[in-house]
């Protein structure tokens, strides 16, 4: 069977299917007594908080914090009161705690934003209550001591926090696209993943299964030849990523420097120790979040500072503040929008209240001056050459002299070239640029497939602003979920895009897969993906170059 | 009756984390005591889920009200709890 390859890795073992959560029926027999469901209700509440207080005693940090409030939500008095009247009124235990709950998941819902995501913990605890009353295994992964392929319909966030990489060899649904959080997640944790693949439905559990995350195959009991031969051939290309090192670079030697994208307070040692060759993104949100005011010039001085000390001679693009949209700041953010995604935000903040973006390029300025970082500073949500100006004269007064915008509208990926007249670089944000581009939220799940980096739509705007940075020679970098994707990195490479930023973890198998490639190589497989009529062909192209070319 | 105004101290609002720390806060007072946007609004600030409920944001002003012997020493330490950053630590 076939789905969406969505991390890649090797390997075969047993089945084992997620828990769905239970359904209730809308009749049930008549309760035998109302004290004798009040117990059972009461005990399936309490072994679920049992349960959460266990679980967040055996983690630290924010996972237990999550844990903890769940916990003390399942031991809220209103539930317990719920319940009760529920059972008086003649209700079964399983169906009242449905009763006790649905208050609150609807309330919740109806705030919205962050706290209405806070349902979905209830409709969790909820769940795992119902089941226990009803004495059905808990949802959610189950309990196994032995290593085995995790098959399900999609994971619930919730449920892939829960994941252990020592336990779980792989993981298989049957749904969700290859930007899916499932995926996403898999990737991150070197799970290898098949998503999409709606063939799975047919397995159960106990069942011995190949799976191969690059190719996005499953084979159901698999020869045991089959087994050796694929897991040999994901041992020899992790090796293969592994024995690159050094800046990026296609095989015959024309370069793409890798980069990174780094946010908070604090470089983790291992991102300023990386085998890479500057910062690409380097988020400033970090010191604004969960703020009631803004930091002021010597506590941004210091926070930029410590991160140009670790980075000493190698190239640092700090983005300005990019506040709004999903990222409120309630000193910046004062009016409601009904669309935030398309209202003030990122660099028309600054429009409004220059001096935020003032006190963060004197902060910029002055930490740059006492390291030895070769400081570049960009500006997000660009959308005219009339923005990228005003924001280059803002910059340069204040001494910065490398200065560039992001690309994340297609206004300013269609004007380009004007953009690039005025500025010294510029970086493609893939993420909104999709987002804008496809018109879809990219909080929506339901809209994955659109918003999917091989769109071609997407890849022919990319393509237009690497001509553009060709002719003006200025560079073009890719910052965003595409410039992680070792299949783009040969095509941007082939497009003429002069750097890709991404998390640390995604650099090696970038590094290597563009190895693979000669620059006219990379070029014939650019202008092959951009003819592309569809994300699926694109896709293919990317998948089936290398592996025709290696046969 | 102890009654005062409050304005939330962290910027997301009374969400999940900081709504758990004010329960916990609760839960020491030998007091019963309410929070809501106005006097004729109020839920009991003992249940977590009735305090997310109110979905209060950050910078909004709030009413605290305690009843019975020590509301007053209840309400001003509650208050002051819920003025300060919540999300920025412990």
């Amino acid at each position: 069977m076939r789905g969406n390859p969505a991390s890649p890795g090797a390997v075969a073992g047993p089945v084992v299917r997620l828990t769905p959560p239970p359904v209730l029926p809308e009749h049930w027999d008549p309760q035998a007594a109302p004290e004798a469901e009040l117990i059972v209700a009461a005990e399936a509440l309490g072994a679920t908080v049992e349960y959460l207080e266990e679980r967040a005693a055996s983690v630290s940090g924010e996972s237990k914090s999550i844990l903890e409030t769940q916990a003390m939500m399942a031991t809220d008095p209103s539930l317990r009161a719920g319940i009760e009247t529920s059972v008086e009124n003649g209700r079964p235990a399983a169906w009242a705690i449905r009763d006790a709950f649905s208050k609150h998941i609807t309330e919740l819902t109806n705030i919205g934003g962050y706290l209405g995501e806070r349902a979905a913990d209830l409709i969790d605890i909820r769940d795992r209550a119902i089941a226990a009353a009803l004495g059905l295994a808990p949802p959610g992964i189950p309990e196994t001591d032995r290593p085995f392929v995790l098959v399900g319909q999609d994971i619930a966030p919730a449920d892939t926090v829960l994941l252990d990489p020592a336990k779980v060899l792989a993981i298989v649904t049957e749904k969700g696209g290859p930007t899916s959080h499932t995926a996403i997640i898999a990737r991150a944790l070197g799970i290898p993943a098949v998503v999409g693949c709606a063939a799975a439905a047919g397995l159960a559990d106990g069942q011995t299964i190949a799976v191969d995350g690059a190719r996005g195959i499953v084979v159901v009991d698999p020869p045991a030849e089959y087994v050796v031969h694929i897991e040999a051939e994901a041992a020899q290309a992790r090796a293969r990523t592994a024995s690159y090192s050094g800046p990026g670079a296609t095989a015959d030697g024309h370069p793409l420097k890798l980069m990174l994208n780094v946010g908070g307070s604090g470089l983790a040692a291992a991102e300023a120790a990386a085998d890479a060759e500057g910062i690409g993104l380097f988020r400033t949100e970090f010191l604004f979040l969960d703020r009631t005011e803004a930091p002021g010039v010597e506590e941004q001085r210091a926070a930029y500072g410590e991160v140009f000390r670790d980075f000493a001679g190698r190239p640092v693009v700090i983005r300005t503040l990019d506040a709004g949209a999903d990222k409120p700041l309630p000193f910046v953010n004062s009016d409601d929008e009904p669309n935030p995604a398309l209202g003030v935000r990122g660099f028309r903040i600054d429009m409004r209240k220059p001096e935020l973006l003032c006190a963060q390029l004197e902060a910029i300025s002055l930490a740059a001056s006492e390291h030895d970082a070769d400081v570049r500073v960009m500006a997000p949500m660009i959308s005219t050459v009339h923005e990228a100006i005003a924001f280059r004269t803002l910059a340069r007064s204040y001494g910065i002299d490398n200065v560039g915008v992001m690309i994340e509208v297609p206004a300013a990926a269609i004007r380009a070239k004007d953009i690039l007249a005025e500025v010294d670089f510029v970086s493609i944000g893939t993420n909104d640029l999709s987002q804008y581009t496809y018109a879809a939220d990219r909080l929506l799940g339901d809209l994955g497939e659109l918003l999917d980096p091989w769109q071609p739509a997407l890849l022919g705007l990319v393509a237009t602003v690497a001509r553009a940075g060709e002719e003006a020679g200025k560079p073009v970098g890719i910052c965003g979920e595409a410039a992680g994707d070792p299949g783009l990195a040969p095509v941007f490479a082939g497009m003429g895009i002069t750097s890709l930023s991404m998390s640390l973890s995604a650099v090696p198998a970038v590094r290597a897969a563009l190895k693979g490639y000669t620059r006219e190589q990379c070029e014939a497989l650019a202008r092959e993906v951009l003819l592309a009529p569809d994300v699926r062909t694109s896709r293919k192209i990317g998948r089936i170059g290398p592996s025709a070319r290696l046969a | 009756m102890s009654s005062r105004n409050v304005v939330i101290g962290s910027s997301v609002g009374l969400h999940a984390r900081p709504a758990r720390l004010l329960v916990d806060a609760v839960a020491k007072q030998s007091v019963r005591v309410r929070i809501g946007r106005s006097e004729d609004h109020l839920v009991d600030a003992s249940s977590i889920l009735a305090v997310m409920s109110l979905g209060v944001r950050g910078g909004e002003e709030i009413v605290l009200t305690a009843e019975g012997e020590g509301a007053e020493e209840a309400v001003s330490e509650l208050a002051a709890l819920l003025a300060r950053d919540l999300d920025s630590g412990e």
